[in-house]
């Protein structure tokens, strides 16, 4: 009896040692404190040390997009460590973050962020990349009253599910197409047929849906409204329907693979169209390597290089001028990570500048005083117009922020760049069509 | 209303050729050693990318690519025949799934790592032909001819050739093919060989259609397992016919109803097939 | 009743419960997280060794029933404002009414070709659900945050939600032993050995098969409803990856196929593996690459398992460990 009681006890002792090991598992990915040597809470001279947390997809499918997210954030933490840190009324604070591998699932996000709102004491948390994982940590976000800037997650049912304390950076997905359809009504007035073919899931099905409805009020045909599946490679069929319906433009797409395979195709079919324009895929650098097929397609941006947002825009329109200039930006991107940075870097860089801004206005680092802050900013940065929404229905929902679109054009030595051709006030050539 | 429908036809049609060479790899392994090759799909993302390194980086014709990546296929075939089935061709069904299962993880553990996730495109182009009043663009009618001309010298090979005739004794039945003095490992690492090379070989026709990333097999892994399933498992021809009939399907469907339904139908005619005729609409081998 | 008390019971759910109660020892949120991930895997491992470990069939997509469980489940919660408890039995029952469907067509086919088909299972009822608009088609539902302030705040909700999964895995823990030991269990076993002889023995094999299907399938439905309302938000890509299935799969080939602790020990051994991998500075970048190779060399030279490979080693051990 002695030694049967003496093996539950090893057992349990395993069990519970196993336990705890496990809870050790997850150590940080990475813990940067961009000024290196501050140990711990104390920095510089007798300043605070805020953390910020948040998950970036190393693996999965995500992970190109989410790293340039993440060195865009990492870039804002340096210039402000660099600078000092912000100044506060008990002295500057530093930044320093603490970040996990999200593998691009959900599975373990809010095991994650649980962790890094808890145990790694994280001041403020930055959303993952893509709305579906964004959800999920939402949860954990409001629960542990921590204050989340979201950035590349542009769904806009996110922000309806009665959070308070989660804010968007990004346009939301039911304006990305609206300003496609607006630019096309401003440039070819007599074309009035549209077919919109997406990818069928989240972001993707958001998006069209909303830009059907929006062109539909603005007068236009909607000749075609169909999704594909998530994994299509062979887009003839579709292609072969949007040749039968016979539209004046065509809007759509869904992420990089199925964009750019559907642009090929496209090219290749040699399908006559006045506009193409597709999600995604387009702004993304790699896209030039579509050669021929990618000429005159468009897509909308959160941001780009040209788009010039200044600190006299700002002043014209009354609002307050935030941060570096686009131009100091991408400089200093470039120098730091030897490529031109994309909307998601941006992204990355304009959530902590908005926390920045919101603690700088507040004064401290308290969720409740941060939070007031962040409803009432309403500042131009070179990212552009950042204001949210804060009613009850939509409250974080971002208001401020404009898509730029933009199109692939041949310069006149011959290579393919990038031209913001919408909005009129942004852009830096008129719009390419018919496209074939 | 057949003038309407002739565009989905034919292009259903040639893709649906494509199909069937990726899914030939699979079946053949299948049928000669009874392993279901779970790393199927990482080896036709190789294959796109040996192409597209060939093309991009060394300036070869993706066609010439093509057979250098054949070469390469047999070559990595083997390797994993050794390094990963042989030990478990004896063992349980759920052995040879892991085991290759752990090929795949290797494989996209390393080749995202090099290469990440971003698109890659062969920027290649054989323009446009018109055939009997349709579109269709050069590289995808190159693919196909291609596709059905390898599957023609597979099958000279298996029914003409010495070592052909013995991996089909191997298939038959191992055990008399040892007795009868056939090396049965060489034959079986081989055979791995070559079903590696004509997955690899599909994959390198593929990147010349479409943009591609390294996890892009996955979802022809998964066409392949309906093609299979459709032509028999283990039957090489079978594999053709199945991936002329799921390029038909996925051709033709989208002009009856939406488009998302296809893998819908795809995937509930897979579950019928196997519950009425497991042994394909061809009736394969047993 | 002797039985009850054999360790082969007791030490598996000793370690469960303890696997359980640890973060209720440290009361730490973040622990408690990390646990839930750690249990679930267990439960749905488990639930799959009653097919898998007992039966001998090889359920590739077994991940379907904790999709359209959690799918049902979620859909009750959101749209008819069901409480998380008939949620999760609903979440079960769908699950297990699929099984039973599912069980007297496909579970004719053997090997290679069950395999196969219920790979197809899961991706016909992925792209099913993403044309349904009553369940959200491809964009999928989000729960309101006000939601949980109905179970006494989130913090409360998510405590019980943990311990609703830890009760539940308990069970399967049970079930699975009872199942090993019954005659029924028995039968199962001799399916596995060999499905003719079986037969001839007067096991009634293709009842014997449906239920075991029936039973490894209603967990993982009740577990989805668990998971999905814990995370807030449902999409069909996250509840039928396939991925996981195949995750689940490797868990029971760790520990060992067909025990009753072989599951457990799996996928604690799983999870922590992978939380070690991915966060060492030596391999975060070939995580993937370096599980596959450990997968690789546990498949080649320890096919049985962890549990299996201690019980061939000594016999004190098999009359201790099931």
């Amino acid at each position: 009896m002695l030694r049967k009681g003496f093996l539950i006890l090893l057992i349990v002792a395993l069990g519970v040692m196993l336990a705890a090991c496990a809870g050790e598992t997850s150590a940080p990915a990475g813990d940067s404190a961009a000024t290196g040597d501050s140990a711990g809470e104390a920095a510089g001279d007798g300043g605070q040390m805020a953390t910020i947390g948040f998950t970036a997809s190393l693996t999965g499918k995500l992970n190109v997009e989410s790293t340039r997210q993440t060195n865009g954030l990492n870039l804002w933490m340096k210039q402000v460590n660099d600078a000092g840190g912000v100044a506060l009324d008990g002295g500057a604070v530093q930044f320093q973050s603490t970040f996990y591998d999200d593998e691009s699932n959900q599975d373990r996000v809010q095991e994650l962020y649980t962790r890094l709102a808890t145990e790694d004491g994280a001041n403020f948390l930055i959303s993952p990349y893509s709305s579906g994982l964004t959800a999920a940590s939402s949860v954990i976000a409001e629960q542990y009253e921590k204050v989340m800037i979201t950035t590349g997650a542009a769904s806009d049912s996110n922000y309806t599910q009665g959070y308070t304390l989660v804010y968007q950076a990004y346009t939301p997905a039911s304006k990305y197409l609206t300003g496609a359809v607006d630019m096309i009504a401003a440039n070819s007035p007599d074309l009035k047929k549209l077919a919109i073919v997406h990818e069928n899931d989240k972001f993707s099905t958001d998006v069209s849906t909303a830009a059907e409805e929006y062109a539909l009020e603005q007068g236009f045909e909607v000749v075609l409204f169909e999704g594909y599946d998530s994994g299509t490679t062979d887009f003839a069929p579709i292609i072969n329907k949007v040749e039968q319906a016979g539209p004046d433009a065509i809007l759509g797409g869904g992420h990089f693979q199925d964009g750019s395979t559907f642009a090929r195709q496209l090219a290749e079919k040699g399908v006559a169209t006045e506009y193409l324009v597709l999600l995604v895929a387009p702004p993304e650098p790699t896209f030039a390597e579509l050669g021929d097929a990618a000429i005159a397609v468009a897509g909308p941006s959160q941001w780009e290089p040209q788009a010039a947002y200044t600190a006299e825009a700002a002043e014209a329109g009354g609002m307050e001028w935030y941060g570096p200039t686009g131009e100091e930006f991408v400089s200093a991107y470039e120098d730091e990570y030897g490529e031109e940075p994309s909307y998601h870097a941006a992204g990355g860089y304009t959530a902590g500048l908005v926390l920045q801004a919101a603690i700088e206005k507040a004064g401290s680092l308290e969720t409740a005083a941060v939070k007031e802050a962040l409803d009432g900013l309403d500042i131009l940065t070179f990212f552009g117009h950042i204001k949210f929404d804060t009613s009850e229905e939509a409250h974080g929902l971002q208001v401020g922020h404009e898509m730029v679109y933009i199109q692939w054009q041949k310069n006149d030595a011959g290579d393919l760049v990038k031209e913001i051709v919408w909005p009129a006030e942004a852009k830096t050539a008129e719009a390419l069509h018919p496209v074939r | 209303m057949f003038e309407s429908i002739l565009p989905f036809l034919v292009d259903g049609l040639l893709i649906g050729i494509v199909y069937g060479l990726v899914a030939m790899g699979l079946t053949l392994i299948f049928g000669i050693m009874n392993v279901i090759n779970l790393a199927h799909g990482p080896i036709i993302a190789l294959g796109m990318f040996g192409v597209y390194l060939f093309f991009t980086y060394m300036g070869f014709n993706p066609y010439f690519g093509l057979i250098l990546m054949a070469g390469v296929g047999l070559l990595f075939g083997i390797l994993i025949y050794f390094v990963a089935v042989h030990r478990v061709l004896n063992g349980p069904h759920l052995a040879g799934l892991l085991a290759t299962f752990a090929v795949n993880m290797m494989i996209i553990g390393i080749g995202t790592s090099i290469f990440s996730t971003s698109f890659r495109n062969v920027d290649y182009s054989l323009g446009s032909v018109d055939v009997v009043g349709v579109t269709v663009t050069g590289t995808r009618l190159a693919a196909s001819f291609v596709a059905i001309l390898v599957t023609a010298l597979l099958y000279a090979f298996l029914y003409r050739s010495r070592l052909g005739k013995n991996i089909r004794a191997v298939a038959n039945n191992r055990v008399s093919a040892e007795l009868m003095g056939i090396p049965s490992t060489r034959v079986l690492a081989i055979s791995f060989g070559i079903g590696t090379m004509l997955a690899m070989i599909s994959g390198g026709l593929l990147a010349t259609i479409q943009p591609f990333t390294i996890l892009s097999g996955s979802v022809y892994e998964l066409k392949s397992f309906v093609i299979v399933v459709l032509g028999g498992l283990g039957n090489p021809l079978g594999a053709m016919i199945g991936g002329i009939i799921l390029g038909l399907i996925e051709g033709l469907v989208p002009v009856f109803m939406k488009t998302t339904w296809v893998p819908v139908l795809e995937f509930a005619l897979f579950i019928l097939i196997l519950l009425v005729r497991p042994q394909g609409l061809f009736g394969a081998k047993q | 009743m002797k039985k009850w008390l054999q360790p082969g019971l007791w030490i598996p759910l000793l370690l469960v419960a303890a696997f359980a109660a640890y973060p209720a020892i440290t009361g730490s949120a973040s622990a408690r997280e990390t646990m839930f991930t750690m249990i679930m895997s267990i439960g749905l491992a488990s639930s799959l060794n009653i097919l898998l470990g007992y039966t001998g069939y090889v359920s590739f997509g077994h991940i379907v029933f904790f999709g359209l469980g959690g799918y049902l489940g979620f859909w009750a919660i959101d749209e008819l404002g069901w409480h998380l408890a008939p949620a999760v039995l609903l979440g079960g029952v769908t699950a297990g009414l699929l099984a039973l469907l599912l069980g007297l067509a496909i579970l004719r086919l053997r090997g290679a070709y069950f395999a196969l088909a219920t790979i197809g299972v899961n991706e016909a009822m992925k792209s099913l659900v993403m044309n349904l608009p009553f369940l959200g088609a491809a964009t999928g539902m989000e729960l309101n945050f006000s939601v949980y302030k109905s179970y006494g705040g989130p913090a409360t909700a998510l405590w019980m939600v943990y311990w609703s999964l830890a009760a539940i895995v308990l069970i399967i823990t049970v079930v699975s032993y009872a199942v090993k030991k019954s005659k029924f269990g028995l039968g199962l076993m001799a399916i596995r050995e060999d499905e003719d002889a079986a037969g001839i023995m007067g096991v009634v094999s293709s009842r014997a098969k449906t239920w075991a299907y029936v039973l490894s399938a209603v967990f993982p439905g009740m577990i989805g409803v668990l998971f999905f309302f814990k995370n807030g938000i449902i999409e069909p890509g996250s509840a039928f990856r396939l991925n996981l299935s195949i995750e689940l799969l490797v868990m029971v080939m760790l520990g060992g196929a067909g025990t009753v602790l072989g599951p457990i020990l799996g996928g604690a051994f799983y999870q922590r593996l992978r939380g070690l991998l991915l966060t060492s500075d030596l391999f975060k970048n070939i995580q993937l690459a370096v599980a596959g190779l450990l997968l690789l060399l546990i498949v080649l030279f320890i096919p049985s398992g962890a549990v299996g490979w201690l019980r061939e080693r000594s016999d004190r051990l098999r009359r201790v460990l099931e």
